[in-house]
């Protein structure tokens, strides 16, 4: 009996070895909500039911990412293991040495046909700004919804609506920086988008941009947090409102909300992973990834939210919307349809002047 | 005279022995102490003081081309030549270094604070640059860009390679210093920090003012119904005080905004057309009305507990002597609660000045506050130097204030409870 009760401790006590040897707890850090829910269902659920020694714990303070990493590298204390960020703040965290630097064909997986990744993602995801270290899960775009019930007759459709006050008039909801609309505001001026930046790089561009916006500057709520455009809208407190078209998406189709899309200019960013200098956990993150970023798992998250897929490859696999079951094809800003005029920041500019222009618009909101 | 002293049973004199005693006592009481103060002093203190140093430090030129600093010295920056072709030897040195080390773009973003286009300059310059391995060095790095060709790129270099800079504290207070090194104003279109701490600080004293109004009343109410009344009133004061301050400004949104209850009450009463709704919110009232709600509980607190302890037989022995219920209050009443006036006022206006979350909410583009701009500079654009700069400026400002109070009122006055 002593000796049958010992073995079994022994035994047992091996097996708890074993397990707390491999089992790791990894923490990542991405925006909550339903992104978070979409990550949860596309990515981290098959992975830990694969991999039951891995942990994954959410941790939904993405929206101050940038400042806490840069506190956790900073002190040596780096509790991340794997971050969700946009590219603007990749580039930050990249030059700023915040974050692990990214080999695409080794670290991340092929596409089915075998198409290497560095091939597979969308041109230029994999480098925004010419820096390495961001791994472009989905393509989110900025543009705009409006009230459908707001116009009699003609409904808007263009950029140059959205600013033509005596065509469509009522309150607009607008991002509070100067990112996104001072191209809008020259687009609905009349600047060709190819040639946006070009005009922007003049200080007379530039003055062109404000005087635009000074037209419809009495008109526009400003907003700062991605919920608020859609409650707004929701609300009947504008009619016309840029958002981030998953935001827009869920408003229409989940809460049938009278909204409709209008998708002209969408303004193209993407969101995606990076690793945290200095993280514990280094290859169980990269193991994760391999799974989590590979052709199918970014097609499944399209069933939960309505991003784009950064791959193509993932592009042919999207279906059908999980609860709702509608075509999830015809939501995607990369559709063909949605996307005829398209916008993609240009991020060397931007870091450029970003500093200059926030103090400029900011002095020409007080005003 | 030594036969006289009293002394312990070991021949210690008395007097020694008790101030051993005391001593001892003393040292343990402040042992209790010690893990308090440490921690306030790791916790709290140096935090403080890293973050408020981060406001003038800027050791990142000298660290990340360090030859260059160094080679730049000797070159007169005021002349109108560029350095020679040593300095370009070094740079394309140090350039190389960094980009291998991968500390250029911390430099980038660090230069692009004071001249928009370092960041892609270096950028771009970083993996370029390792194409030059031999003489002609300025030519080639001319060639890579040439904005290597103007002066005011080496001058700027060779401004900011010390370890402490001023440039944060100009930025905050709109000023900036031009390519020579002489200070100026920013240009008149992103002229905005200066502006906004004046606004922060007439808002936050009309905001106190609101405060001061509305609650002094309710206090006096609170100290002298009878206990059971007041105790009902007193929930109601503190009700709002423990709900969460996010749902407290998103229910004033709901009331305030154009679409909203109040706004639909008065087009119901007929006091407004359906298109004459008023703007009351995503503005300068948003800001007034919520912050005021929040911050009423900090005013009728402290002006509670004084007006608690004041008899109401003063009231009633000056009306006997005579005096209107107005002269009784304006030099009885008044008087005896101003300790509480000010507790009071202290603490909504400091507490006022310091909000950002329900400006940033409710404040649209007119009321938002400098706290606002301190929280965008750290979480959003990293620029924490900046926001160190603007958070010194404003820590200056409450304690120059606090200075104010305790010159007229005397800091002893103020009663918290």
């Amino acid at each position: 009996m002593r000796l049958l009760f010992g073995s079994s401790a022994l035994a047992m006590g091996v097996v708890l070895g074993a397990g707390t040897a491999l089992a790791v707890d990894l923490t990542v850090v991405s925006w909550g909500g339903a992104y978070t829910a979409s990550q949860q269902k596309a990515y981290h659920d098959p992975y830990m039911a694969a991999n039951p020694d891995v942990k994954i714990i959410n941790d939904d303070s993405a929206a101050e990412g940038l400042a806490k990493l840069r506190a956790q590298v900073e002190s040596g204390n780096v509790t991340w293991d794997l971050v969700d960020m946009v590219a603007s703040d990749a580039i930050t965290a990249c030059d700023e040495g915040l974050i692990e630097e990214i080999d695409p064909d080794s670290m991340l997986a092929a596409a089915p046909d075998g198409t290497p990744a560095s091939q597979d993602f969308f041109a230029g995801t994999l480098t925004p700004g010419g820096t390495n270290c961001f791994i472009p899960q989905i393509v989110y775009s900025t543009t705009f919804g409006y009230r459908t019930d707001a116009f009699e007759g003609e409904q808007p459709s263009t950029i140059a609506d959205v600013f033509d006050l005596e065509k469509f008039p009522g309150r607009r909801a607008l991002e509070k920086k100067p990112i996104g609309n001072l191209e809008w505001a020259l687009i609905a001026d009349g600047v060709p988008g190819e040639q946006v930046y070009e005009v922007l790089n003049t200080e007379e561009g530039v003055d062109r941009a404000f005087a635009k916006l000074d037209t419809i500057k009495e008109s526009v709520v400003w907003w700062t947090k991605g919920a608020q455009p859609p409650q707004l809208l929701a609300d009947g407190e504008v009619v016309i409102a840029s958002a981030y078209n998953g935001r827009l998406f869920s408003a229409i189709a989940e809460k049938n909300q009278p909204i409709a899309m209008l998708w002209d200019w969408q303004v193209f960013d993407l969101d995606g992973w990076v690793i945290p200098k200095g993280t514990p956990n280094k290859d169980a993150v990269l193991e994760y990834l391999m799974f989590a970023t590979d052709t199918q798992r970014l097609a499944d998250q399209a069933k939960f939210i309505s991003y784009g897929p950064a791959r193509y490859s993932s592009g042919p696999l999207v279906g059908n919307h999980a609860d709702l079951g509608i075509d999830m094809k015809p939501h995607m800003p990369t559709n063909e349809a949605n996307a005829k005029t398209i916008l993609n920041f240009d991020y060397v500019w931007w870091a450029d002047h970003r500093a200059e222009l926030d103090e400029r618009f900011n002095a020409w909101l007080a005003k | 005279m030594m036969a006289h002293e009293l002394t312990t049973a070991d021949g210690v004199p008395l007097r020694i022995s008790l101030e051993r005693a005391l001593l001892r006592s003393r040292i343990r009481a402040a042992l209790l102490v010690v893990p308090l103060m440490a921690f306030l002093l790791f916790a709290f203190i140096l935090p403080i003081f890293d973050m408020l140093y981060r406001s003038v430090e800027n050791t990142i030129v000298a660290q990340v081309l360090p030859e260059t600093v160094i080679a730049l010295q000797d070159w007169d920056e005021t002349g109108d030549a560029l350095p020679d072709e040593a300095v370009f030897k070094t740079a394309v040195a140090d350039i190389q270094a960094a980009f291998k080390a991968k500390t250029l773009g911390r430099l980038a973003r660090r230069l692009n604070y004071e001249k928009p286009g370092m960041a892609s300059l270096l950028r771009k310059s970083g993996r370029r640059s390792l194409r030059i391995t031999e003489a002609p060095w300025s030519e080639q790095l001319i060639k890579i860009d040439r904005k290597w060709g103007d002066i005011n790129i080496w001058r700027l270099i060779k401004r900011e390679s010390d370890h402490l800079t001023e440039s944060y504290f100009l930025a905050a207070v709109d000023m900036r210093l031009d390519d020579l090194g002489a200070v100026n104003w920013q240009p008149e279109n992103r002229q905005i920090y200066l502006q906004l701490f004046w606004k922060t600080v007439w808002m936050s004293g009309l905001i106190t003012i609101l405060c001061l109004l509305l609650g002094y009343p309710v206090a006096f109410l609170l100290a002298t119904l009878p206990l059971r009344t007041s105790n009902l009133l007193m929930v109601l004061v503190l009700l709002p005080f423990w709900t969460s301050l996010l749902v407290r400004t998103t229910s004033w949104i709901a009331l305030l905004q154009t679409e909203g209850v109040l706004n639909d009450l008065m087009v119901v009463v007929g006091l407004i057309s359906d298109d004459g709704r008023l703007q009351m919110i995503h503005n300068k009232i948003g800001t007034f009305v919520a912050m005021t709600h929040i911050l009423l509980p900090f005013m009728i607190l402290p002006l509670y507990s004084v007006m608690k302890t004041i008899p109401p037989s003063y009231m009633r022995a000056a009306r006997s002597l005579g005096a209107t219920p107005f002269t009784a209050f304006v030099r009885v009443y008044l008087p005896n609660t101003v300790s509480g006036i000010g507790a009071g006022s202290i603490l909504v206006f400091i507490l006022s000045i310091g909000y950002y979350i329900t400006p940033a909410l409710v404040g649209g583009r007119t009321g938002t506050f400098i706290s606002n701009f301190i929280a965008s500079h750290v979480s959003e654009t990293l620029n924490w130097g900046l926001a160190a700069a603007l958070g010194v400026i404003l820590l200056a400002l409450v304690l120059a204030l606090y200075l104010l109070y305790d010159r007229i009122v005397g800091i002893d006055n103020m009663k918290l409870g």
